[in-house]
């Protein structure tokens, strides 16, 4: 093990490295702290100049209440879900299709196939931007949900055929031809065989791609505008228009609109690191 | 009836598919991804390209000029700004590596508590960048901030880093490098877990440690890892654009722009509609990043070729 565990050093340095740990981790989220302490404010610290002194009072209800019942919030938050649900469905759909194709046969072009959805995955948002938004206008689509999704769901399959391809390289490969010999036809080896064995692949990639689709920020701009269909993202900016200067009501909003990746990163740690990290060791 | 009497002993003629099932199948599994990607990812890049061509507010008719607004490009000082900030962007960003490295040496540990710590100092990563780009705003806030607060407590000024041209820029990257190293630090410590405890007892016999035993012993074998976040920054560092949006809008003075936002804001935002110059940026913004994705391709091909 790399580096030495502390457990081999002397009882003083394990105590310095005990204190270290939450000092450094307190210095590593000072921002979000403050966001945090600035979030159960009352205005009138703000107004009075009391930035960084004792709170004047605790006003966590207040403000959280101020969010979720007199703001757009609630509708924006609605949104984000619209569009990220079916987005991550669609996307672990497709790609598991796609991975299982490329993962399993050896057609020629396969790898040139694979490395079209590498690339894709990889180029910048803006040679993409006027061609979608004219597609999206010509469809009848701009500034809907369904909009959002569709190209979400095209974009983010290229990542997910990655993930998958390279998950489904890694199977028993025996297993499938077991199944070959025994005359199971291609699609329900696919069904019966391939697809139970993914699990894991599907749960970290459904984590994943929630949390890449809600936190979107690009797109909901380029495709969408107004309370109708804008996710959270976007809809803060507006949020923080309305409420210009008042800082404990933005800080509030931002930690509401960032909460719901954050809880799925709490609750689905394996899956989500073990997706982040695929490849990251041989 | 003959044929249905005798299932086994007489194959019947197998239909078209059942006979070429190997070969169309993958293509049908295929089929819905590659129409999606098509449509929404590999036409719109030559779309792209043949829009640069043309002058064009995105409604009225498109006027075809060549290399008309490359040629205008040569003699943007806003573009030329934007490229610059770009370059800033790629080598800073790519401290994130090695902070994600220090961090998950840190934190290779195994005392109590730490794989809280782990995750928390992982988190980062999971806000969106809109949320980091606010909180990193308020942060550098001249009077409300946090930052000039603490630096208050030593003496020092307050720093308007948002509003300063030269600081901006900076400004905006370091609040970037927080979720980014955070990722590679995630990186790592999955790298640091599948590092041969042997090889390292084997060196720590010879007398290898501390810095000659990372460069030497550890560095070599986290070199999955690396590559990974060596892709992902970059391709991050050229992405960045929600941080930029939020923090300064461009500003102060067009200074923190770079080819990403300044395509968006040609395009679309309230400065026109020029889509035909916007698309001529983004051609240059993704040639820069061909040149790594065929870096990028180049290594998968050769690791494939590998195995």
């Amino acid at each position: 093990m790399f580096p030495r565990p502390i457990q081999q050093a002397s009882a003083s340095a394990q105590t310095a490295y005990k204190t270290m740990l939450p000092i450094a981790l307190i210095l590593w989220l000072l921002p979000l702290i403050a966001v945090a302490i600035f979030s159960i404010k009352p205005a009138t610290d703000f107004t009075q100049g009391n930035y960084w002194g004792v709170p004047g009072s605790f006003e966590l209800f207040n403000n959280y209440g101020q969010v979720f019942f007199n703001s757009d919030m609630p509708r924006y938050m609605l949104n984000s879900v619209l569009i990220t649900v079916p987005t991550v469905i669609g996307a672990v759909a497709l790609s598991a299709m796609a991975g299982f194709a490329l993962g399993v046969y050896n057609f020629r072009s396969n790898i040139w196939v694979f490395f079209m959805f590498v690339a894709g995955n990889f180029v910048p948002f803006q040679i993409l931007m006027v061609p979608v938004r004219d597609l999206t206008l010509d469809l009848g689509l701009y500034n809907t949900k369904t909009g959002l999704v569709l190209f979400h769901i095209a974009f983010q399959t290229g990542f997910c055929t990655l993930f998958m391809r390279n998950f489904i390289r890694a199977l028993p490969f025996p297993l499938i031809e077991a199944a070959r010999v025994e005359g199971v036809a291609e699609w329900r080896i696919f069904w019966f065989v391939v697809l139970p064995l993914m699990k894991p692949a599907l749960a970290a990639l459904a984590v994943l791609i929630f949390t890449f689709i809600w936190n979107d920020y690009f797109w909901a701009i380029v495709l969408t505008q107004g309370p109708d269909a804008q996710p959270v993202t976007a809809g803060i900016t507006s949020f923080n228009a309305q409420y210009r200067a008042a800082y404990h009501l933005m800080s509030a909003g931002s930690i509401v609109a960032a909460l719901p990746p954050v809880l799925m990163f709490f609750l689905m740690q394996k899956h989500f690191i073990a997706g982040l990290t695929l490849g990251a060791v041989k | 009836m003959t044929v249905t009497a005798l299932p086994d002993t007489e194959p019947p003629r197998r239909g078209w598919y059942k006979r070429n099932e190997i070969a169309v199948t993958p293509w049908l599994f295929l089929a819905p991804a590659i129409l999606f990607f098509a449509v929404y990812v590999i036409i719109p890049i030559f779309q792209s390209f043949s829009i640069s061509l043309y002058d064009w507010d995105g409604l009225g008719q498109a006027e075809y000029i060549g290399l008309g607004n490359y040629a205008e490009l040569m003699n943007d000082r806003a573009f030329e700004v934007s490229l610059w900030n770009n370059l800033k962007w790629l080598v800073c960003y790519l401290l994130a590596i090695p902070a994600g490295l220090f961090i998950a040496l840190f934190l290779n540990q195994t005392v109590t508590g730490i794989r809280i710590y782990k995750s928390l100092f992982f988190f980062p990563f999971v806000l969106s960048q809109v949320v980091v780009g606010l909180v990193f705003a308020w942060f550098y806030l001249p009077n409300e901030g946090l930052l000039s607060n603490m630096l208050a407590l030593v003496g020092l000024g307050p720093v308007n880093v948002l509003g300063d041209p030269k600081l901006a820029t900076y400004g905006i990257i370091l609040a970037g490098l927080w979720p980014q190293t955070a990722y590679c630090m995630i990186l790592y410590l999955t790298g640091l877990n599948a590092v041969d405890p042997e090889q390292v007892e084997a060196a720590r016999l010879d007398g290898a440690k501390g810095w000659r035993m990372l460069w030497y012993v550890i560095v070599p074998q986290l070199k999955p890892a690396t590559f990974i976040a060596f892709v992902v920054t970059i391709i991050g560092a050229l992405r960045s654009f929600d941080l930029i949006s939020i923090m300064t809008n461009g500003g102060p003075f067009g200074q923190t722009r770079v080819l990403s936002f300044y395509m968006f804001e040609k395009a679309l935002s309230e400065y026109g509609f020029r889509m035909g110059y916007g698309a001529a940026i983004a051609v240059v913004l993704f040639l820069i990043m061909l040149c790594f994705i065929a870096y990028f391709l180049w290594s998968m091909y050769r690791e494939e070729k590998g195995h």
